[in-house]
């Protein structure tokens, strides 16, 4: 099963690598992961979107919590989350596509940022399910590539 | 006032109370050495190759409860700390290494003699540094004590580019640690604790399976309180050894891949137990699908990442040994239950028992060839059980855990969880220094001995006599076991037929060298080798066929033990 979970981590270098050393050493995965600092500038939130069984994931939660750069870790799997992604997708947009292009743009609220002679640039942010789905849409007209952030996730309310 | 980095770094061990370092100087820590120059306070171990100084370090921590000092160069000197390091992180050791490294503007430049060492020791280390300016000196100092020392222990290393010791800054160690993401849990749960004793008691064939925390924790004089109460057997791992009386009654001794038969016919027939301190790994458990298939577990240790890691566990208790050990004695000394108790798993006692007698541990010295066994026996015999034991890795290991009873913790110094050859002799220096008064015995094979016999220059230098005793079966004795066992005796690179002789190799370090050859010889040759004033090396030729038993082999079930 697939598992979100936020880590606040000392803002400090070196971090990052003990993170994800951890998950390489002791063979987790990592499906994504997003790092950036909070509101306190020493303070960086990592979200990890990671995948295992009960007792993996229980591992991982502890192996987590015994780094001493790690400040507090919660599992956000099971609770109200709001969950987004970012993606930027290079298009081909030849005179023949370009209305279909513009039409799924519109339609899934997405944006275009950038336009080249024979390409468009196209943003959108949502759910994992959204932006696999553009992109599905996308692959016949001719993708040339994707961006895409990993997922961030925040509890709802409170 | 204003001090240099090297300056606030040896105030800082001095106001720490560190009173020996082991170490190598070099380039990048040239300014230490120069600040540590003539101090009385902390003195100064030169050792010949800084695996050694880590090992040392280890051993002194081990034999003394206190967190052991290791001080190296920058670039191969603290790359050669890296095997001691991880050592230290298996059996988690309290020590900290201090690392050179280049100014911190050439840091990344492939300088000479640089290494990211703290990049190379982010897996095997508890937590490492790299100081970055002369400012956070004492209290990343402070930092690394603490952290190595509380909690489960284990090593840090701190690692200071050569600008942050000839930089200045005010001296200002802090009182006390603040670090938001370190806090360990001391107190075990009270209602966890009652449902473990509740468990316990209802069922009728326990046993308490202990492990190093319980060393560790200084939680040995409680455990065996608490066995006692009820009366439940005790097994304990290698890590554990020591950590509950060998000779006493309750003790099952070792269980395990070379445990006893008795240790591992109860812990594959108990309906509980009680884990304490111990992490079921794979060396212990055997099969893991199939270990103690009847038994409820519940395992109390400090570390909550060992708990539900190898073995699914009904009742975790996440806590300090003595914490947690005192709250269940009080839930049970003096009860009616407990009396009760004592009788209603007589028969489970006697069930050990008579598998004690019909299995117990066993080898024939002949007139032939003499049998390790013989010496570790012969070893025991003449320190009177009193001695600090340290040991190499491999059958001399297995063979001291054995037939040596340990009845105190930290007699017995051994690499448990990553089998570090070369481990011995180093470690029994560190011990020695620690504890001056006692006589310390590496017991060692022909194999591993070599690893790290350049420090017996460092043990006649500070005239340390510690006493190494080889069991010299001119071959990697556990390997080549293996060989004989599972492939088909095909002996590929395991015999040793190009030993030096240790008698006049002990000599020429400045050593006394003994040998024996017959098995009558063996006891003489110990007194005399144990009584020489100075480290003495005692060359032991004995029986190369002879084989650790029993032996439960990687993969099989505990019961499924080769016997002699």
């Amino acid at each position: 099963m697939r598992h979100t979970i936020s880590v606040l981590v000392e803002n400090e270098f070196g971090v990052l690598s003990r993170v994800a050393g951890l998950f390489s050493g002791r063979g987790f995965n990592i499906e994504s992961l997003t790092v950036a600092e909070t509101l306190d500038p020493t303070v960086s939130r990592m979200t990890i979107v990671t995948s295992g069984n009960d007792q993996i994931v229980e591992q991982i939660l502890k192996q987590l919590n015994k780094l001493v750069s790690v400040i507090k870790v919660v599992n956000l799997t099971g609770t109200e989350t709001v969950d987004r992604e970012l993606v930027l997708i290079k298009v081909n947009a030849e005179a023949e596509t370009k209305p279909e292009v513009l039409r799924l743009v519109d339609i899934f609220r997405a944006k275009i940022v950038d336009v080249a002679p024979r390409c468009y640039t196209i943003e959108m942010t949502g759910d994992e399910e959204k932006i696999n789905a553009l992109v599905q849409l996308l692959k016949p007209i001719g993708i040339r590539e994707v961006v895409r952030t990993g997922r961030v996730a925040i509890a709802r309310g409170m | 006032m204003k001090m240099t980095g090297a300056e606030i770094f040896v105030k800082a061990l001095e106001d720490l109370g560190v009173d020996i370092v082991f170490g190598y100087p070099g380039g990048a820590v040239l300014n230490i050495y120069d600040a540590l120059f003539q101090n009385t306070k902390v003195r100064h171990l030169l050792v010949r190759h800084e695996q050694g100084g880590v090992h040392m370090a280890d051993g002194y921590a081990r034999a003394s409860g206190k967190t052991g000092v290791c001080l190296v160069t920058s670039g191969p000197g603290a790359t050669n700390t890296v095997t001691g390091i991880a050592t230290a992180y298996m059996d988690s050791i309290p020590i900290v290494v201090f690392t050179g490294q280049v100014p911190t503007l050439m840091i990344g430049n492939d300088a000479f003699q640089e290494a990211d060492i703290v990049g190379i020791t982010r897996p095997c280390t508890k937590h490492n540094y790299l100081i970055k300016q002369t400012n956070d000196m004492a209290r990343i100092i402070k930092e690394a004590f603490y952290i190595a020392s509380t909690g489960r222990p284990g090593p840090v290393l701190v690692d200071i580019p050569k600008d942050v010791l000839t930089g200045t800054a005010e001296y200002h160690l802090p009182k006390e640690v603040k670090l938001r993401g370190y806090h360990p849990t001391y107190e075990g749960h009270q209602k966890q604790v009652e449902n473990a004793i509740r468990m316990l008691l209802e069922k009728e064939r326990p046993v308490l399976y202990t492990g190093g925390g319980v060393i560790l924790s200084g939680a040995s004089s409680l455990l065996k309180e608490f066995a006692h109460i009820l009366g439940i057997p005790v097994t304990t791992t290698l890590m554990g050894l020591g950590g509950f009386p060998g000779t006493d009654p309750l003790s099952l001794g070792m269980l395990g891949m070379h445990g006893t038969y008795r240790a591992n016919m109860a812990i594959s027939h108990s309906d509980v137990i009680l884990g304490v301190g111990a992490r079921f790994d794979d060396r212990v458990t055997g099969k893991i699908d199939e270990f103690a298939p009847g038994a409820k577990i519940i395992h109390v240790d400090i570390d909550p990442t060992s708990i539900q890691k190898n073995v699914p566990v009904d009742i975790p208790i996440v806590g300090d040994l003595k914490d947690v050990l005192k709250k269940m004695i009080k839930l049970v000394k003096g009860t009616k239950e407990a009396a009760n108790y004592r009788k209603t798993i007589a028969p489970w006692r006697d069930q050990i028992e008579k598998w004690k007698s019909t299995h117990p541990l066993a080898y024939k010295q002949g007139k032939g060839r003499i049998k390790p066994q013989f010496v570790v026996e012969q070893i025991y015999a003449i320190t009177k059980g009193d001695a600090i034991i340290t040991t190499e890795v491999g059958q001399n290991q297995m063979f001291a855990a054995q037939y040596y009873l340990f009845d105190r913790p930290r007699t017995f110094l051994s690499s448990g969880g990553l089998g570090t050859m070369g481990y011995g002799l180093p470690a029994a220096i560190g011990a020695q220094v620690a504890m001056p008064d006692k006589l310390v015995v590496d017991i060692a094979g022909d194999g591993s001995i070599q690893m790290n016999i350049q420090e017996l220059a460092t043990a006649v230098q500070y005239r340390l006599p510690v006493k190494v005793v080889i069991l010299n079966n001119g071959s990697l004795g556990m390997v080549r076991q293996w060989q004989e066992l599972f492939f088909q005796g095909k002996l590929s690179h395991t015999c040793l037929p190009q030993v030096p002789d240790f008698v006049r190799l002990a000599e020429a370090y400045g050593a006394a060298g003994f040998r024996a050859t017959k098995s009558a010889e063996v006891p003489e040759v110990l007194r005399k080798g144990f009584a020489a004033p100075g480290p003495a090396v005692i060359d032991i030729v004995t029986d190369p066929n002879e084989m650790v038993y029993p032996m439960v082999p990687a993969g099989a079930p505990l019961t499924k033990m080769l016997l002699v």
